[in-house]
Formats: C-alpha cells, structure tokens, sequence
C-alpha cells in the first residue's frame, strides 16, 4: 500500500508494523511515552501496545543502554530512543565495548538485536552539544551498523530493516526530515548496507548521507537547469557499506563531491574520499571535493551557525570547480528552506 | 547455621570450590611458560562467594559477571576443557581464543556476559531480568561485581532502574577493599554498601565471603524473598584477595596492604574453612582427598588438551562480526 506520509509518520508505521509482527519488538528511551512522543513519531503507541512495549525511561543513558543490551542477548529486540545524538556519548561504553564485541567474542553465539534511534539535531540555536551526527563515530567500530535515512520510504524501510537485524544498529534521524513529506510503500524492503541511486548523471558523482542528500538534490536540480548532470548516490547505510555502486558511478563521471552532514577531519567523507580515490584513481579527472561543517563546535547563533553548515550552494560551488566551469548565477535560489519551516524551541 | 541445600551436596559445594581453587593454582604454575598469553584476574580467596552464589540460583538464572571471572565460570559450568583451551588461546575455547580470561562466559549454562570494563555487566543483568518480567516469566538475573564496581555510576543506574521496575536481580558485591592497588578508605565517600543502598526499594543483605555457608544462607535467603515480592537485592560479601591485581603473583611486598598472618590466611582461605567444617561434620579426610585427586586429574587432562590443542586460523579471523 501506498500513502503519503510524513517522515515522523513513517518511522512511526515502521515501528507499528514490526510491534505487531513480534512481541518481542519494544521501545524504550527517555520521556518516549509523554505527550510529544519523541516530535511526534510514538503516536497512537502507548495507546495501542501500553506501557510494556512502550516504556519510558530514567535519564540513565548508559544504564539503560547496558539493560537494551542485556534484554537483547535474552532475545528481545529493543528499540532505544534518544533525542539527540549528542547525548549517546553517555553510552558509548555500552554500544562500542560490549554491544559491537558480544557477536565476535562469543564466537558467533551471542547477538544483539537492538536499535538505537537518535536525532541529529538542526533548527535554530542547537549549539554545541544538541548538534551532533557521529555517524562516523559509530561506523568506526566493527560490530555496530549504521543507518541514516534521508526520506519517509527509507525512514520506514530501513527502520523495519534495522529492527529485523540481529546486530546493534544505530538509527540516526535528522531533525530537518522530520518536516519532509514523501510518498511510502509499506511494502518496500530495503536491506541495510547498500547505497542509493537518486538521480543519475554522467559529469559528477554526488556522494551524499542524511541531510546533505536533500541538499545534494537541489544541487542537482540546480546543475541540470544549467546542463550538468550530476550522479547522486545517498550512502543510507554507513556500515556496513557495498561500495561497488560508488565506485562503478566515480569510474563513470571521473569526478566526485561528497558532502557529508559532519565535520571532514576522519570523517565519513574522508573515508569515501579514500575508497575512491583508491579505487578510481585511473579514472578520476580532478581530486575528489569534500564538504562538511566547518572545523569548529557547532555555534549557537544563527549567523555562525549559516556560516558552520554546508548547504546545496556548497555544492554547486564544488561541481564548478570540478568541471572548470564558470559560477552559475545562484541569485534567484532559496537555500536552508527547511530552517524556515521549524518552530521552537527543540 | 547450614542451609538444607548445603546439606543435600557438601560434597558438591566442596568439589567446585576445590576446582576453581586448583585451576587457579595449574594457571599459576603454568603462567611463567608464557603460553597463557591472556591476562589473568584470579580468585583465590574468592571461591565461597563463587561457588556459594551459584548453588543458591535457581535453574535458568541468566549470570553475569566481571573480570575476575574464573571462579563463576567454574562453579556455574564445572568443566575445564573450554576453560582453558580459552586461555591458551586455541580453537577449543569456549570462544575460540577470541575472548580470553576477562570474557570468558558460557551461555548455553546461563552465564551470558562478563567484561574487562568495571561495573558494565550489571546493566546488562537487570536488561536480563526485564526480559523474563517482559515475558511474564519469574526468571532471576544475577550480576557479580567488585567492590569497585560501587564507584561506577552504571551501577546507580542499573539499581535505580531495577528498584523502579520491580525486578529480579541479584546484585551480588564481591567486597575486597581494593580496587586494583587502591584500599577502599582512599575510594570511598559512604559509611558501608549497606547503607549507601537502603534508600533504594531493595532487600538489603550482608555476609561473610570466607564461609560458603554464609553465602549460600544470604542468597537464599535474597532469592526466596525476591521470588516472593518481585523486587531486587543487594548482598555483599567481604573476601580476601591473596593475589596481585592481574597476573599469578602475591605482591604483599609492595607496601600498599600488609600481609596476614599464617592465621589470618587460614580464615581468609574459604576452601580450607569449609574443608574444616566436612571435617567437623564427619567426613571423612580419605573422601575429600579423592575429590581433590579428581579434580587434578580432570584439570591435568585439560591442560594438556588445551596445550596440544589447534589455534585459530585466518579462517577464523573474520567471523562472527555480525550475527
């Protein structure tokens, strides 16, 4: 069935689906049963699965990370919520030294079924510690998979994918896409670990996760208009990844961009800067660009915070330099059109 | 007092903790051949706290544990072919060689998880005893933990939680006084477990780590009443550590603690007080000494197994990462 749903909509259905197929499905986080319903993405849950199945929890970031662990090796499947990113640092501990390590140092016969969703947080004013993505943080350690949706389809698909995973995903929902309507097919199934064709194109490769796929689409649009067709690839699994479709688009276009929703110092562009480069070298025409936030914490007031993150601008910016080409004139173009959908204050 | 389980399998009780004495005694003596390439947490003076926690269980106790691990390991499985084909490394490990002392577990007898990272097993065993209340089950969890793992704020949390939901745990705490080379009067801001604890919705217990008869009394006494009124327990036991931190050697000569007297060392020993008990009871010294005689001969074989036993291959490198 198909139906237009928005993207909190979509996580939601995915949630309601998977809890309905297996008792054993549940969520749990921090102030997940209260009248927001984490923007929006629990309603109707308490109501429909009770407070069993839809529990809050303490603000005990590592402890209740080690009880979804826990819960897990007795075969549960934990879906635990947080609101941002950010505050996931209080349970690395828990994700990186146990969660990723049960499978390998037991020999295969444990697994841990869990999911952490978390939200990158992006409006106004998030500031330093309400900001973060670290996707590339998580993807550094064997034994943890990484997702990041970038529309309502795969916010459902991969959800029901990540759930239906033995292993520990970490789930990262941008706050931007929480405004994003789209179209979903319930049927849709989406594997974790490959990557996205959104667009195809013959000058340039746009690698792009999360966020920075909505920004890499306008781009596109952009670029067409002016007779540059870019390739735009949404890397929505971070690890594991099955880089081939990268890399047979790169060995195609000979140039690339890769615009990340992070900081670029050991980032994930730097990574898939490394694969291609690696791997396309014969046929790159230019050096791979790489657009990320600015090199500093993220700062809280509106005109540093423009100035830290990147946007589909950026990215024309980069295809012309690429291609060699003279600046397109970008006068007549709205960027961040999201920022002025958000409402305070979270 | 005897509880009437000890009743039923003195010799039993006595076994395990003779097992888990003289596998630590084998590591020692084969640690300076450096094939035992693993560091090693041992417990001797721990085995009353080892053995007496596990013969308290109930079957089906989901187990975790910390990483002075050997005699949990021991008293839950009672075997030692894995145990140490695990430590010399070899594919006959329980994990192939990939775990090592400090993750040594078996979960096919319910012991799940243990850890090199102080306190971050005891959130798991309260995940473990939300699991058996999600499904509706009376299956108990047990975590065990050193004294240390108090400082550590998971642990707060954990207890916060399982109070809150009214769970099954049995946290058990493995009192030393020394978290690595540090005495608790230099650790701790509280007057005793106890009563840092009993603000929290938990049955409070204390006993003594040297007697097995204690433990297994206190838990018992913790698990009856948690079957009862679903809420968890706090037991802690004092215990003696005989040996440095990590590695087979006493360091009583580096200053940091003072070494017992011959008769202090007799009773921290928890093996040789049991053994005292048996005695006293009736049984006869022939009997014990065939039981120790076994568990040598057993311990032998595994050694020599696990020594002449295949390492990991390439083959084996890269499995298991996910599931």
């Amino acid at each position: 069935m198909i139906r237009t749903l928005s993207f909190p909509e979509a996580l939601n259905l995915a949630m309601v689906h998977e809890m309905e197929s297996n008792d054993d499905v549940f969520v749990l986080g921090v102030d997940v049963p209260d009248h927001k319903r984490h923007f929006g993405s629990g309603i109707g849950m308490l109501e429909q699965f009770g407070s069993r199945r839809f529990l809050g929890s303490p603000l005990s970031e590592a402890g209740v990370t080690g009880i979804a662990i826990g819960a897990a090796l007795c075969g549960l499947r934990p879906v635990h919520v947080h609101a941002r990113a950010d505050f996931v640092l209080m349970a690395m501990n828990q994700l990186v030294n146990m969660a990723s390590t049960k499978s390998y140092i037991s020999n295969g016969r444990l697994s841990v079924p869990m999911v952490v969703r978390t939200m990158i947080g992006r409006s106004w004013g998030q500031g330093p510690q309400h900001s973060k993505s670290m996707h590339s943080v998580f993807a550094h350690f064997p034994g943890l998979k990484v997702v990041m949706p970038s529309d309502p389809q795969d916010g459902y698909s991969l959800l029901r994918s990540a759930i239906q995973d033995n292993n520990p995903v970490i789930f990262l929902e941008h706050r931007w896409l929480y405004d994003v309507v789209g179209e979903v097919d319930d049927d849709l199934q989406v594997p974790l670990g490959d990557c996205k064709i959104l667009k195809t194109g013959i000058d340039v490769t746009i690698l792009s996760c999360s966020w920075m796929s909505v920004e890499a689409m306008q781009a596109a649009a952009i670029l067409s208009r002016y007779g540059v067709e870019a390739e735009v690839i949404d890397v929505r699994t971070i690890a594991p990844l099955d880089f081939q479709p990268i890399i047979n688009s790169v060995d195609k276009t000979g140039r690339v961009v890769i615009a990340d929703n992070d900081w670029m110092f050991c980032g994930t562009s730097a990574e898939l800067s490394a694969q291609v480069t690696e791997k396309c070298f014969a046929n790159l025409k230019a050096a791979p660009i790489r657009i990320g936030f600015a090199p500093v914490p993220c700062p809280t007031t509106r005109p540093l915070e423009n100035l830290f993150y990147p946007s589909a601008k950026d990215i024309v910016r980069a295809v012309e330099n690429l291609m060699d080409i003279d600046s397109l004139d970008l006068s007549g173009e709205v960027f961040n059109e999201y920022e002025t959908r958000f409402k305070g204050p979270f | 007092m005897v509880s009437p389980k000890i009743l039923v399998e003195p010799l039993e009780t006595y076994r395990k903790m003779v097992l888990i004495r003289l596998s630590q005694e084998a590591i020692i003596r084969e640690y300076h051949k450096d094939q035992i390439k693993t560091p090693v947490h041992l417990g001797i003076g721990l085995e009353g706290i080892s053995v007496g926690v596990v013969q308290s269980l109930p079957p089906n106790t989901k187990s975790f544990g910390q990483l002075r691990n050997h005699g949990q390991y021991l008293a839950i499985t009672g075997e030692t072919d894995q145990f140490f084909g695990e430590l010399y490394g070899k594919k006959t490990g329980m994990s192939g060689g990939k775990a090592g002392s400090m993750h040594i577990a078996s979960p096919d007898y319910g012991l799940v998880s243990n850890s090199g990272i102080v306190g971050s097993t005891i959130s798991l065993a309260v995940g473990a005893a939300l699991a058996a209340k999600y499904r509706g089950n009376n299956g108990i969890a047990v975590a065990m933990f050193g004294d240390s793992a108090f400082e550590e704020g998971e642990f707060w949390e954990s207890l916060n939680f399982a109070c809150l939901h009214e769970l099954r745990v049995l946290f058990v705490c493995e009192d030393n006084d020394i978290a690595v080379h540090t005495p608790g009067v230099d650790r701790r801001g509280f007057k005793s477990f106890s009563e840092a604890v009993k603000g929290f919705k938990c049955n409070v217990f204390e006993g003594d780590g040297t007697d097995v008869c204690s433990v297994i009394e206190v838990c018992s006494q913790a698990i009856s009443s948690m079957l009862a009124n679903p809420r968890p327990a706090f037991v802690s036991f004092r215990w003696f550590r005989f040996l440095e931190h990590v590695g087979p050697n006493t360091d009583f000569d580096i200053g940091y603690r003072s070494k017992p007297t011959e008769s202090e060392t007799l009773g921290f020993d928890p093996v040789h007080n049991y053994e005292s008990l048996l005695i006293s009871q009736g049984y006869a010294k022939e009997t014990l000494d065939r039981i120790r005689r076994d568990v040598e001969i057993q311990i032998d074989q595994s050694i020599s197994d696990a020594v002449a036993a295949d390492y990991p291959g390439e083959e084996d490198m890269y499995l298991g990462v996910f599931s």
